[in-house]
């Protein structure tokens, strides 16, 4: 999925990395553990998280995170940004829940990684 | 290749700063030319040893190795160090503090991750003294 069609269908503003957002990504991962999203998380995926701290953009640039939703309306400092930018992460807001953003998502074919059972 | 060597202190309660390490390692090995999937595995890794040097020890520093065949990282810290070595390796078993799971840490994932990432995986730990976790990723 487009990344320019997930702002599109969270009504999200951009905070950082419009030029790139053409760029595409397969998997979606909604979590406020980073330890999760550091074990886990694999291939090209955005993030949707309410954690608004540095760690969250540390944790994306080891494990090459391509994009980052931040859920609920929950802006983060321009610090957090500034960092993002320097590692070439594209950060988009949206109101929507980390629940509902997830749904719509989900719904439009936006798959998630697959843990073994 | 030589044998490359770099040297990184990573201090206690430093949040702000935690993660410039692993960064600056991730950096070091692109410039290397180090496969991109090797290098994701070694800075989750890296950095996972970095925050549990900020979280949870007195302070240390990270060593990082490169020579034609694998990348070591030795991640050494100055106590308190672990009493029991195979309930930290447990997933979910963690001792953090409520402001660090706030951050998104703390889950008892940390040392079972960096096994995980690493090809050859060593953690050696003595209360009062430290611990030093070395892991070895073949290139």
């Amino acid at each position: 999925m487009k990344i320019s069609e997930i702002k599109e269908l969270l009504c999200a503003e951009i905070l950082c990395g419009e030029e790139m957002i053409d760029s595409e990504v397969n998997y979606g991962f909604g979590s406020d553990l980073m330890s999760d999203v550091l074990a886990y998380v694999k291939g090209r995926t955005v993030l949707l998280t309410g954690l608004t701290n540095t760690q969250v953009i540390r944790t994306a640039e080891m494990a090459d995170l391509n994009a980052i939703i931040f859920v609920r309306g929950k802006k983060p400092e321009q610090d957090l940004i500034s960092l993002a930018m320097e590692n070439n992460i594209v950060l988009m807001l949206t109101k929507d829940t980390m629940y509902t953003a997830s749904g719509k998502l989900y719904c439009k074919g936006l798959q998630g990684i697959q843990i073994e059972c | 290749m030589d044998l490359i060597q770099y040297n990184f202190d990573v201090q206690k309660d430093d949040f702000d700063r935690a993660g410039e390490a692993s960064s600056n390692i991730k950096k070091i090995l692109r410039q290397l030319g180090i496969d991109a999937a090797i290098i994701r595995r070694i800075a989750i890794a890296t950095y996972e040893a970095e925050i549990n040097i900020v979280i949870h020890s007195f302070g240390g520093e990270i060593d990082l190795e490169v020579d034609p065949s694998s990348i070591k990282i030795i991640a050494k810290d100055k106590g308190p160090g672990i009493p029991n070595i195979d309930l930290a390796m447990q997933e979910g078993y963690s001792t953090a503090s409520d402001k660090v799971r706030e951050m998104g840490f703390g889950a008892g994932m940390g040392l079972p991750n960096m096994k995980k990432c690493s090809d050859e995986f060593n953690v050696k730990s003595e209360v009062g003294k430290g611990t030093t976790i070395t892991m070895i990723m073949y290139i």
